[in-house]
């Protein structure tokens, strides 16, 4: 069991980890998803060793390992850049964590082959990492971190500077590789969906604090904040400012005024900011009960299986995530639909005060 | 046009050897032919200018007394810039900016500035006339270098790196020798080569700090011209066989020697 306890990391008059406590638990795939800059990288290299706390302190097991040297803790990291030994074989930068700890040579050799095996290496043990196209190197410093039994594993977005093909075929395998492991796997990402994908649970930091942690799913469907939200929110969360009094809200410059839903009429009057993901403003009215806006066309983003239309509503860009291609001139109205039952309300302070509505399809 | 491409730099390269050859050229004269007017190769080809050298013990003590203080600077030189080089490559500290341009200004003065000094000093501790007083003495200007331009490799590798070996559970001295100083085997080699060669070139230091037991082959050459007449043969063929060992250790180097002039910085 890893904790932090209120570790913090300050340089110079810079907050990098502001404040985080966390306790991840052996055999749990975990998501550190944040924007660049949040400090994911910074957080892992507290986690690991490599740097030490301002304040707080780490604890592995119950046992406080605050200021202990990596080399003294059983950890392994991958970075985003393929890191290997470029002067050792692929067979000795896989082993070599194995040398270290003078494992025998017959055990070496059967847990090298097994870790080449799992990651497709096989076949390249006696080349040099150089050698090697990108995805392989980085199967090669996966394989160095699987073959070493860590409890605690770090991907530092391992998959970023992969093509996609080979990223989507990483990203599948990788749980799979690391599940029997049973050690904490830490998995650091910018992007929402490949967090989505991976499952398990997620953390979402923003600006050095830890807004939220818990299972992927729950973190993303109930963000209790806005800053949570917007990270978990790939195109980018749609927002409009709304003023409550009763079961009226208003939203927008124009102050155009919708029903609430029975449940949300009970909550305090005043200022609040409606949410909700692209994929929920549509093209096509959903049927009764949806809002009817109509906005001007920004831009028009078409990836081929699916369209993002940016449009101006009511003086806010909100982005409609639709299927199939949709293409429209700049500048052209359009009317745009979404269901209030869709909204996530956020108080002033930014924490959730009402989640958005599951509805049956 | 396209034979005047070509023309030129064939023209350049026999412009650049012309001295080379000339020197050659002398050292299988005598030395009567040498003043005896001009010709391009030699009429009466002779090794006995080589013979002298290898048998005359005041002769070949020269080159074994330069190798041996120039194979001690060049260990000594690269052993202490190894880990200071890493340091500045690594880790921030207090005035580390300025220290690191402080160590090349000290290439900025003449080595004599630092002959009377240097002089001064050894012969108070019993250090004069010796190999380690000269190779100690170049250690002056060629560490800064050493320092640089292995700082410039350093920092071409990967801070990760490091910090790999050290999850991987490696000491530092033992993944400084068994994964880090492979990494940067040419900037090692390129910098003993920079430090070969500047300690095999000085002669003022080289001279000043010797008189018999450690006397350098620059010195003997200059000593003998006046000594026992114009032995210009001689002289030449000394000249040859000092072209030879810096003609030898850039080989090896020959793929890395510009990054090496660049310090490390490509």
């Amino acid at each position: 069991m890893l904790e932090l306890r209120q570790v913090s990391k300050i340089i110079g008059a810079e907050t990098h980890i502001d404040g985080v406590s966390l306790t991840l638990h052996p055999g749990t795939l975990n998501v550190l998803l944040g924007p660049t800059l949040s400090g994911k990288t910074t957080l892992m290299r507290l986690m690991a060793g490599l740097e030490q706390p301002t304040e707080g302190t780490v604890h592995v097991g119950g046992e406080d390992v605050t200021g202990r040297a990596v080399r003294k803790r059983n950890v392994a990291m991958v970075y985003q850049q393929f890191i290997n030994y470029p002067t050792l074989s692929v067979y000795e930068n896989i082993a070599s964590p194995l040398r270290v700890a003078r494992v025998g040579a017959a055990e070496i050799d059967r847990r090298v082959r097994e870790a080449a095996d799992l990651l497709k290496l096989a076949p390249y043990l006696e080349r040099t990492p150089l050698q090697l196209s990108g995805g392989q190197q980085q199967r090669t410093a996966l394989a160095r971190a699987l073959v070493k039994g860590a409890d605690l594993v770090l991907l530092d977005e391992p998959l970023a500077n992969l093509d996609y093909k080979l990223r989507e075929e990483l990203r599948a395998e990788l749980p799979r590789i690391f599940s029997q492991s049973g050690a904490i796997f830490v998995y650091a990402t910018t992007e929402p969906s490949e967090a989505l994908l991976l499952g398990g649970n997620t953390a979402t930091l923003h600006q050095g604090r830890l807004t939220q942690f818990g299972p992927t799913i729950d973190v993303y469907r109930d963000p209790a904040d806005l800053v949570t939200a917007r990270t978990f929110s790939d195109p980018p969360l749609n927002t409009i400012a709304a003023g409550k009094t009763g079961a009226r809200l208003m939203i927008g410059a124009e102050n155009m005024e919708i029903r609430l839903p029975g449940d949300a009429a009970s909550l305090p009057d005043g200022d609040y900011t409606a949410a909700f993901h692209p994929h929920h403003l549509v093209l096509k009215s959903p049927g009764r009960g949806a809002l009817k806006l109509s906005g001007t066309v920004a831009v028009t983003e078409i990836t081929g299986s699916e369209s993002f239309v940016h449009v101006d509503v009511h003086g806010a860009r909100w982005v409609s995530l639709v299927h199939g291609v949709h293409a429209f001139p700049l500048g052209a109205t359009i009317d745009v639909y979404v269901d209030p039952q869709r909204f996530m309300l956020f108080a002033a302070d930014g924490s959730l005060a009402r989640p958005a509505q599951r509805i049956a399809a | 046009m396209k034979r005047a491409g070509f023309l030129v730099p064939f023209l350049y390269i026999v412009f650049l050897m012309l001295p080379i050859y000339w020197l050659l050229n002398m050292s299988f004269k005598t030395t009567n032919e040498i003043l005896g007017g001009f010709s391009m190769w030699p009429a009466d080809f002779t090794f006995d200018n080589y013979a002298k050298i290898f048998t005359d013990p005041t002769w070949y003590n020269g080159y074994i007394n330069s190798i041996t203080y120039v194979a001690i600077n060049t260990v000594l030189s690269v052993a202490v810039a190894l880990p200071a080089a890493y340091a500045f490559s690594r880790y921030r500290f207090l005035g580390d900016k300025h220290l690191f341009f402080w160590l090349l200004t000290n290439r900025m003065a003449p080595p004599a500035v630092f002959a009377l000094p240097f002089l001064q000093l050894y012969s108070a501790i019993g250090l004069f006339d010796t190999h380690l007083a000269v190779a100690l003495a170049h250690c002056l200007f060629n560490i800064p270098l050493a320092v640089w331009i292995l700082e410039g490799f350093m920092s071409g590798v990967p801070r990760e790196i490091d910090e790999t070996a050290y999850l991987d559970g490696y000491s530092f001295p033992r993944f400084f020798v068994k994964i880090f100083m492979p990494l940067i085997a040419s900037g090692i080699g390129v910098t003993a080569f920079f430090c070969f060669m500047f300690s095999w070139v000085e002669m003022l230091l080289a001279k000043t700090l010797t008189s018999v037991a450690a006397k350098p082959i620059v010195a003997t050459m200059t000593r003998t011209a006046s000594t026992s007449g114009y032995e210009l043969g001689l002289l030449a063929a000394a000249g040859v066989l000092t072209i030879i060992p810096g003609a030898i250790v850039i080989w090896f180097v020959r793929n890395y020697i510009a990054k090496g002039f660049a310090l490390g910085r490509v």
